[in-house]
């Protein structure tokens, strides 16, 4: 293998992640990296590239179909899991925190892997950080509609003002130690029932 | 006050007592507070197990002695103090391959000697016609499933290294990898077998009773260090899995056992599918076939949460046979030390004689296990394999 960049798969159902950690590991100056999304014939796959490092995401069930590599002894090379080297904790811990795995073929230096993972997990967190800001802008866009909702309820059932009938929302809301939007669904809900 | 625990399972009915015990209140009333933490993979269950993300976990038997041995991965002593099922699994064969089998069986299709040797002859046809091998899909290489695939194939003269392929795959995809071609067979535990089924994918060709009258199939693992610092939060958890499974065992319960099971975040499925797997009346065939096995699933009865070491003398035995493992009498005792029958008779206050267990294994073919001569014992299979 020499001093060459090291050849590595990313195995992962998510285009978008991959494209994120792909980029990456380019930037870094790792060019040779395999990006598989087909989870059929995997282990073919793998064996026909023949990588020096694996990246599989935790959310993979295909982590169990990388388990036969430890198998199969007619494999050129074997490869280790990351979780073999117990002296590192801390980077086994951000890894499994990140939601990311890694195989490593026997031989690569451990100071050529630590890079890779690094950047593995950062680009992890950082697409983790994406997906939970589009999530709470969602429901964010989801609960206005419902506090839009029950204003109304509450503007035709109590006479309020829009205005009033959000302080009401407010106020319950501050009492009750719950969300504004929470308030709005129990009234949507109960108006719902009450119909 | 209340102690939390985070428990790693996968979503399958072997998994009922541990779920029954949660979300029944047994957990609560032991005054545990568990948290069960669905998962995708044998591999994140063990890693998150290992690395002390999990206290506990459902665990596939195989995996919990391999840890403790240190095969192919990091070693971690596991401690294994409750089983919770034995046998469960079937072996579900594409409507192709049911045809060809049935077309050269002699005997009985419920006996699993007559399945392997008509395989062998399918097999045979096969290479003598220039087909591809046959495929057959299991969930993990250190699985109860690899094992009774191979046990079952191999006593017909079909080895399964040579002859047809072997291949892991995740248990929700073998249904559609059946579908695809992708694989021809497949052994796994319920749902998945009857889906297939239901789907009219497959034909359940075998019950793993079949092959083996008493097999342990997953247990209640812990960090062996753990174990040892935290006897009462153990004590109280292998009490609580005891009342679950003592409750899923009773008649008037299986609905509402199969109701908690079939929850979307547990095992995710209709609860007519769970209770066909918990009364053991399963549909095998696309045509409606019902067949009936008071021996399916054991998750209470006959003794079945007791870890039993001879089980695990067996399943090492067969990770050598199988060249997972080098034979050796410590490798031996080692395996058998991670069944703990004495943390299962301390937390329940039994004195370790059972009433109603039945013998151990009950293979269908070769000798009756022994485990003082594995060696011996092995001799008796032509077909085996040697540690490279």
């Amino acid at each position: 293998m020499g001093e060459s960049s090291p050849k590595i798969v990313i195995v992962d159902e998510s285009p978008i992640r991959a494209a994120i950690l792909e980029e990456g590991l380019r930037e870094a100056g790792f060019t040779g990296v395999v990006h598989i999304s087909e989870m059929q014939s995997l282990l073919a796959r793998i064996y026909a590239l023949d990588p020096d490092v694996i990246l599989i995401d935790l959310e993979n069930p295909s982590r169990d179909v990388l388990e036969q590599m430890f198998q199969v002894s007619r494999a050129v090379r074997r490869p280790i899991a990351m979780f073999v080297d117990q002296s590192d904790a801390a980077s086994i811990q951000a890894s499994v925190d990140a939601g990311v795995s890694a195989y490593i073929v026997d031989g690569l230096k451990k100071e050529r892997i630590k890079p890779i993972l690094d950047l593995c997990i950062s680009r992890f967190n950082a697409f983790a950080k994406l997906q939970d800001e589009l999530d709470r802008t969602k429901s964010a866009l989801e609960d206005r509609k419902v506090i839009d909702r029950a204003k109304g309820i509450l503007m035709k059932l109590k006479g309020l003002t829009e205005e009033e009938a959000y302080i009401l929302l407010r106020s319950t809301a501050m009492r009750e130690k719950k969300k504004i939007g929470e308030i709005a669904q129990s009234i949507l809900t109960a108006s719902e029932m009450l119909k | 006050m209340t102690i939390p625990l985070r428990i790693g399972f996968i979503p399958l009915c072997d998994a009922a007592a541990l779920i029954v015990a949660v979300d029944k209140g047994f957990a609560a009333a032991e005054g545990l507070d568990v948290t069960l933490v669905r998962e995708v993979s044998w591999s994140n269950v063990r890693d998150k197990l290992n690395i002390g993300l999990f206290d506990a976990a459902h665990l596939l038997a195989p995996v919990a002695i391999a840890s403790s041995l240190g095969l192919g991965h990091v070693k971690v002593p596991i401690a294994a103090p409750f089983n919770l099922g034995l046998n469960g699994n079937a072996i579900t064969v594409s409507p192709a391959l049911h045809a060809a089998i049935m077309a050269e069986i002699s005997g009985d299709p419920v006996d699993p000697m007559a399945t392997a040797l008509a395989l062998a002859r399918v097999v045979a046809k096969r290479r003598k016609s220039g087909a591809e091998p046959l495929t057959f899909g299991m969930t993990f290489p250190f699985s109860t499933h690899n094992y009774q695939l191979r046990f079952w194939m191999a006593a017909g003269g079909v080895d399964p290294d040579e002859d047809v392929r072997l291949v892991v795959l995740p248990p929700p995809y073998m249904v559609d990898s059946l579908a695809s071609g992708h694989v021809d067979a497949f052994c796994v535990g319920a749902p998945w077998n009857s889906v297939a089924v239901d789907l009219g994918v497959g034909h359940i060709l075998h019950f793993v009773a079949d092959i083996l009258v008493r097999a342990v199939e997953k247990v209640l693992a812990v960090r062996q260090d753990w174990s040892e610092k935290n006897p009462e939060v153990l004590a109280a958890l292998v009490r609580a899995a005891s009342r679950a499974a003592e409750f899923i065992e009773q008649p008037q319960n299986r609905a509402e056992a199969a109701r908690i099971l079939a929850q979307p975040e547990r095992i995710g499925v209709d609860a007519e599918v769970v209770q066909r797997t918990l009364d053991g009346r399963l549909k095998i065939s696309p045509d409606g076939t019902v067949r009936e096995s008071s021996r399916y699933l054991l998750v209470g009865r006959e003794g079945a949460t007791r870890p039993d070491p001879v089980q695990a003398a067996w399943l090492y035995a067969q990770m050598v046979r199988w060249g997972q493992a080098s034979i050796s009498p410590a490798a031996l005792r080692t395996a058998q030390a991670v069944f703990r029958p004495d943390l299962y008779d301390a937390a329940l206050g039994r004195d370790g004689k059972l009433t109603d267990a039945p013998g151990a294994i009950g293979a269908f073919a070769g000798p009756p296990f022994d485990a003082n001569d594995i060696p011996g014992h092995l001799a008796a299979f032509a077909i085996r394999r040697r540690k490279s």
